[in-house]
């Protein structure tokens, strides 16, 4: 059996006036593809199907999408991870506005990114090298500085789909946190107080959404976590 | 085209990946009226993938390390004809732009006294090659290029740098008298053309890996900034050099960095030997990338591959253990996994030479800007054009580029480009504005695929171009197969010419996009192609069996390809830094 049923999420604003799931057949020759390999089988059956796409190997953050139910990267993930029954359903991250079939604007998502002001702040005027830093508040920053935006996080959380314009969202309180967390970063205070409110930060529930789909195996979970104590220890 | 909507910029940089974001970065500082303008969301650009490091003389390793020494490495390494005042011009001014990066935030892993970890890379000697291998490749774990593309784009946010994302440049805008005044471009999102006014326009395009069936490089590396400047009528230089990254996976393509030689990695043929040992005695696994991707092919030519069809080798990791694996190389046992489904601390990674990097592009000066040659041959500065990156051919890398030596090219030379265009904007820049019909010329190819009503698809034609390229212009080069390719290319042009775009919708039209890239593979290819076939010698990345030696009497020598007559010109190669003496040709063996 090589030949897989996908289900692609289909929308153009000029000639839809509402979405529609497109049916194609795809031969897979056997082969344990990559979805966005699929993808590209799909678009040359139909080449006005669109998605993002650049690296192809899980570090540019283009593809994230819902693939059967859940959110990923398209590029690292293969057909024996997420196809049941041999059926394939393609859909846009959730709670994203649409611009066209499998592309989202991620406006709303970059503008949480940049609210958290996520660049390290060091107002000591700086040494004539590098700043030293040792391998043990190095390694503090691993597990957090790898995000790649791909949004995959944000848009499983139901806290983020309810307050995308107050809640961070575990993308950006992840970023938060590894400035936080970097020895080299002067601004603690500043940043705390930015998110000292009921939404900011304390709209996470502990759903862990974002855990489970994480495709760079991140865990922002774990990184707001340590953000609530900070603000905890903070207000004490 | 009066309706069309017009934006005006001091500086445009088209190109969010490193060089072009480490120029905005320059030019936002200074307050002059800036745009990147990107196809892709900045941290989307193929920067994001490079993995081992950014080759610096820090002297954080070995506190004795000497910038010259490494400028020693990138001559030979590049076979020499690395132009020697750039290449001193990076090496020297190198450790300051890493020092920034730090200051601005990149996670670099660190030694136990608190400085920048280097590890060892492919080509690095102490003491002009006298003093043995040295560990100067600056790391954050396997990730560095994300790491830097990260910090780049977080210090343009906190500069307010201005971005046009998922914007397309499509093509150059020349006034009457060939300045360039900017470039016409289309906003991916809702279709809009624009016409981008600018008084200086640097391409950071980066690659065109695309060009070959099989690359380490991202699908959007098509050459958009070498495809426009050949179109604006612009000479490249150094097209026939492509770099061949010994280790792409097998089947998958993707990049297993040499930083896992520099750690202690090693390939291996089918009989289990270590067979670099046999063709680089002293560097082994950590030669130049040339000669190790030669040495690949020639195991597997006579017969020593490895697999059933015995097509690639073995990287050999194992030994390394998980410790150093998980710490320096996590990237890379997540990437086997994936691609190759082979778990490095238990198994051999299958890899195969896969085309990497373009060193060759549009000549500029150590300032970014585009030189031409004049009618007598003398270098002319092209008014209003710059590129830096993996897009310009400064010249850094010559023939052959060393490992790590890609993203400090992209950093040195982004932020001369913006100082030099901050100092020439302070003192002035006038051009003539561009006529109607200047903008009309820059509009012609968008025009003819919105026009088009039948022909043959995009995709297969792209197809049909990489299998071309692969097959007669890889590792191993020879004349009659390259004439072929050559034959193929003029057919393939025709035929593109006239090829269709079936979708011709506004709203993020993808099919469109890679419609306007696939003239860009086919400026790239052709400029390849028609430069491979006229260097008659073997020199770097550039190997021909009918011309196997290096010909210093003729081809000590740039190439420059004109797109006007398709006709390959030599260019002087810079012999004269301006602070140590000149690293004369010798013999290249490691």
């Amino acid at each position: 059996m090589s030949t897989l049923q996908v289900s692609v999420y289909r929308y153009n604003p000029e000639t839809d006036s509402a979405p529609y799931m497109q049916e194609f057949q795809v031969d897979t020759k056997g082969r344990d593809l990559m979805v966005l390999d699929v993808l590209h089988l799909t678009k040359e059956q139909d080449s006005s199907m669109a998605y993002r796409r650049s690296c192809r190997e899980g570090v540019c953050g283009s593809d994230g999408m819902n693939m059967n139910g859940k959110n990923g990267l398209a590029c690292i993930t293969p057909l024996s991870e997420v196809v049941k029954n041999n059926k394939l359903v393609l859909r846009p991250l959730p709670g994203l506005p649409v611009i066209r079939d499998l592309v989202v604007d991620m406006g709303i998502f970059y503008k949480q990114y940049e609210r958290i002001q996520p660049y390290l702040q060091n107002d000591t005027p700086a040494p004539a090298i590098e700043r030293l830093q040792s391998p043990e508040e190095r390694d503090k920053l691993d597990g957090l500085y790898e995000c790649i935006l791909c949004a995959c996080c944000s848009t499983a959380c139901p806290s983020f789909w309810w307050n995308p314009d107050k809640f961070v969202g575990p993308a950006g309180l992840l970023q938060s946190y590894r400035f936080l967390a970097d020895s080299r970063d002067e601004a603690t205070q500043a940043r705390l107080a930015d998110l000292e409110d009921p939404f900011s930060v304390f709209r996470c529930r502990g759903i862990m959404n974002c855990v489970s789909v994480c495709p760079k195996g991140l865990n922002p979970t774990r990184a707001i976590g340590k953000i609530r104590e900070m603000l905890l220890a903070n207000a004490t | 085209m009066s309706n069309m909507r017009s934006l005006s910029f001091d500086a445009i940089i088209i190109g969010g990946g490193g060089s072009g974001l480490r120029a905005a970065l320059e030019l936002a500082k200074s307050g002059k009226k800036t745009a990147v303008l990107s196809k892709v969301f900045p941290t989307r650009s193929h920067t994001v993938s490079a993995q081992g490091g950014i080759t610096c003389a820090i002297a954080s390793a070995d506190p004795n390390d000497d910038w010259r020494w490494h400028m020693y490495d990138t001559v030979k390494g590049g076979d020499y004809i690395a132009d020697q005042d750039a290449a001193e011009y990076m090496c020297s001014e190198g450790p300051k732009a890493v020092f920034e990066l730090e200051h601005m935030g990149l996670p670099f892993s660190r030694f136990d006294n608190g400085r920048i970890y280097q590890r060892p890379f492919g080509g690095q000697s102490k003491n002009f090659g006298e003093g043995g291998q040295a560990a100067r490749t600056c790391a954050a774990a396997d990730r560095t290029g994300h790491a830097l593309l990260h910090t780049l784009y977080q210090n343009n946010l906190k500069n307010n740098t201005t971005f046009l994302n998922e914007w397309y440049a499509v093509d150059l805008v020349k006034n009457a008298n060939g300045d360039v005044v900017g470039c016409i471009a289309l906003d991916i999102e809702t279709g809009e053309v624009v016409h981008v006014k600018s008084k200086a326009t640097v391409l950071a395009t980066g690659g065109a890996g695309r060009i070959y069936a099989s690359t380490t490089n991202a699908l959007i590396n098509t050459g958009d900034g070498i495809g426009m400047a050949l179109r604006a009528g612009f000479p490249m230089q150094d097209m026939e050099m492509w770099q061949f990254h010994p280790t792409g996976i097998y089947g998958a393509g993707t990049l297993v960095t040499e930083g896992c030689r520099g750690e202690g990695g090693y390939l291996v043929n089918k009989d289990g030997e270590r067979f670099m040992e046999r063709y680089a005695p002293n560097a082994k696994d950590l030669a130049g990338r040339d000669v190790v991707a030669r040495s690949m092919v020639m195991e597997i030519l006579e017969g020593r591959g490895c697999g059933e069809k015995g097509d690639h080798v073995f990287l050999k990791l194992d030994h390394l253990g998980e410790e150093v694996l998980g710490k320096r190389l996590p990237g890379i046992v997540e990437l086997s996994k994936t691609f190759a489904h082979a778990d490095p601390a238990k198994e051999p990674i299958p890899v195969v030479p896969t085309c990497h990097y373009m060193m060759g592009g549009i000549p500029t000066n150590v300032h970014g800007q585009a030189i031409m040659q004049d009618a007598d041959g003398n270098d002319q500065i092209v008014n209003g054009l710059f590129a830096c990156g993996e897009a310009a051919c400064v010249s850094v890398h010559g023939a052959n580029r060393l490992g790590g030596n890609s993203l400090l090219d992209l950093v040195v030379f982004g932020r001369a480009a913006g100082m030099f265009i901050e100092g020439a904007l302070n003192e002035g820049i006038d051009y003539l504005d561009a006529s109607e019909s200047d903008v009309d010329a820059a509009m012609k190819r968008m025009s003819r695929w919105n026009e088009s009503s039948g022909g043959e698809s995009v995709p297969e034609l792209k197809a049909e171009l990489q299998d071309i390229m692969q097959n007669a212009f890889g590792v191993f080069r020879q004349e009659d197969n390259m004439q072929e390719g050559v034959k193929k290319l003029a057919d393939l042009r025709e035929r593109i010419a006239n090829a269709h775009l079936g979708d011709k919708s506004n709203a993020f039209n993808t099919a469109r996009v890679e419609a306007l890239e696939l003239d860009n593979l086919m400026e790239v290819a052709e400029a390849t192609a028609i430069s491979a076939l006229e260097r008659k010698e073997s020199r770097g990345a550039h190997s021909r069996y009918d011309y196997p030696d290096r010909d210093d009497v003729n081809w000590l020598k740039h190439s420059l390809y004109f797109p006007a007559d398709k006709r390959l010109g030599k260019r002087d190669v810079n012999f004269t830094p301006k602070t140590v003496d000149t690293f004369e040709p010798k013999v290249r063996t490691y």
